[in-house]
């Protein structure tokens, strides 16, 4: 086991700056300390009420406190945020690169890239002419919401613009880890095997969308359409798939229209926001004239 | 392999509840559907909890059953992995409600 697997301070790189990992922060108040519990409902009957506090907290709360945070900070901006999670090697790049050629000039696109070493992939993206940031993990094996504050701070997304996170390729870890997104994106190529979703059904439990990428190689392939599509539903009966060839095009329309429609609830969502502050200020100025 | 992150992320939880005080157990509850591996979260703990008021608490981890909601049978039945179909009519047309979760349930102090 990789025993210096794991983000600590100093490894982690933001576009060549050194990203600590415990920000300053404020903490709110949390993890009320009460000692209600008796010995009845103690694991430990006989142990001393004084000494069992009460904690109950997620043990990834941290993360997701930032992730709430990024979640918020989007929405207020009507930024759609898409997290691509999969293998390293099927494909993500390269969709994102295609993805950004066609969209180029109708939706305002960036682009946080995750990788443990190298700047390559988001060199890729800026050869299109969006703009990227590259965070490096280090010895790290996925993005967590910290890293994706840090780089938003940097990147500052246009309001109602699309951000794609290209997470490290990984199908294990990135699962448990939100980083404010609206939904995962988990990309599939037809060169593995069609099991891969009961393999790593954490994944793809957690994704709303499946890309099955590389689709124009399907004649050279014994792979089963069917069966890949069948195992992703049995891990999660909700999950959508689309077929894509990022390199020869196929799908890709209905890949792009399915960006727009999550991108226009983005834009209604801010507008929404907007305007029901526009309606409490009304009132609070309405208020405020009476007392005069 | 995240473990490590995870058990940096328990240590800050125990950190903040236990404030100057030693810790001798930290009482986790981790579901059966949980994205983590526990042997591999024992070692990283061991590692992260040094130089801390845990450094000498043990790990002690309460393994709580995976429910999901069976469209099908509409009753939440008991499931051992994602992936594994009703254990009453075998559907996969199941909805995860429970033991997905990692929480530090409680502290035993000093």
């Amino acid at each position: 086991m990789c025993t210096t697997c794991g983000c600590g301070p100093g490894e982690v790189t933001v576009e060549g700056h050194a990203h600590d990992h415990d920000h300053d922060h404020e903490h709110g108040a949390h993890g009320d300390l009460h000692y209600g519990h008796g010995a009845a409902h103690s694991h430990a009957p006989g142990m001393s009420q004084e000494k069992m506090v009460a904690v109950e907290r997620g043990i990834l709360d941290k993360n997701d406190r930032f992730a709430r945070a990024n979640r918020r900070w989007l929405a207020e901006r009507g930024v759609l945020a898409l997290n691509f999670v999969s293998s390293p090697g099927s494909g993500k790049t390269s969709l994102l690169v295609e993805t950004i050629r066609r969209l180029q000039g109708e939706l305002p696109l960036a682009v946080i890239e995750g990788d443990q070493q190298t700047s390559n992939d988001a060199e890729r993206i800026r050869a299109t002419g969006a703009r990227a940031i590259q965070i490096n993990t280090g010895k790290g094996c996925h993005l967590d919401a910290s890293m994706v504050e840090h780089a938003l701070a940097h990147l500052a997304p246009a309001d109602d613009s699309v951000l794609f996170i290209e997470n490290v390729g990984n199908l294990v870890c990135p699962a448990a880890f939100d980083l404010g997104e609206a939904a995962k994106v988990v990309v599939l190529s037809v060169t593995e095997g069609e099991d891969k979703p009961l393999k790593y059904p954490d994944m793809f439990a957690a994704a709303q969308l499946m890309l099955l990428n590389k689709v124009d190689l399907l004649p050279y392939l014994d792979f089963d359409v069917a069966k890949a599509i069948d195992c992703a539903r049995r891990v999660n009966p909700a999950i959508e798939v689309l077929q894509v060839s990022a390199t020869r095009g196929q799908g890709m329309d209905g890949w792009l229209d399915w960006v727009r429609a999550a991108a226009g609830r983005a834009r209604a969502e801010r507008a929404a926001r907007r305007a029901e502050a526009a309606r409490k200020l009304a009132l609070l100025e309405e208020h405020i004239a009476t007392l005069r | 392999m995240h473990e490590m992150s995870l058990a940096e992320g328990l240590i800050q939880v125990v950190e903040e509840a236990a404030g100057a005080r030693t810790v001798r157990t930290v009482r986790l509850e981790i579901g059966r559907l949980a994205a983590v591996e526990l042997s591999a979260l024992r070692f990283a703990f061991e590692v992260v909890r040094q130089g801390t008021v845990a450094q000498d608490a043990a790990l002690d981890v309460v393994a709580l059953p995976g429910q999901a909601w069976c469209m099908k049978c509409c009753q939440t039945v008991t499931v051992e992995a994602r992936g594994d179909g009703c254990p009453r009519c075998g559907s996969h047309q199941l909805q995860v409600t429970g033991g997905d979760e990692m929480r530090v349930k409680e502290l035993e102090l000093a």
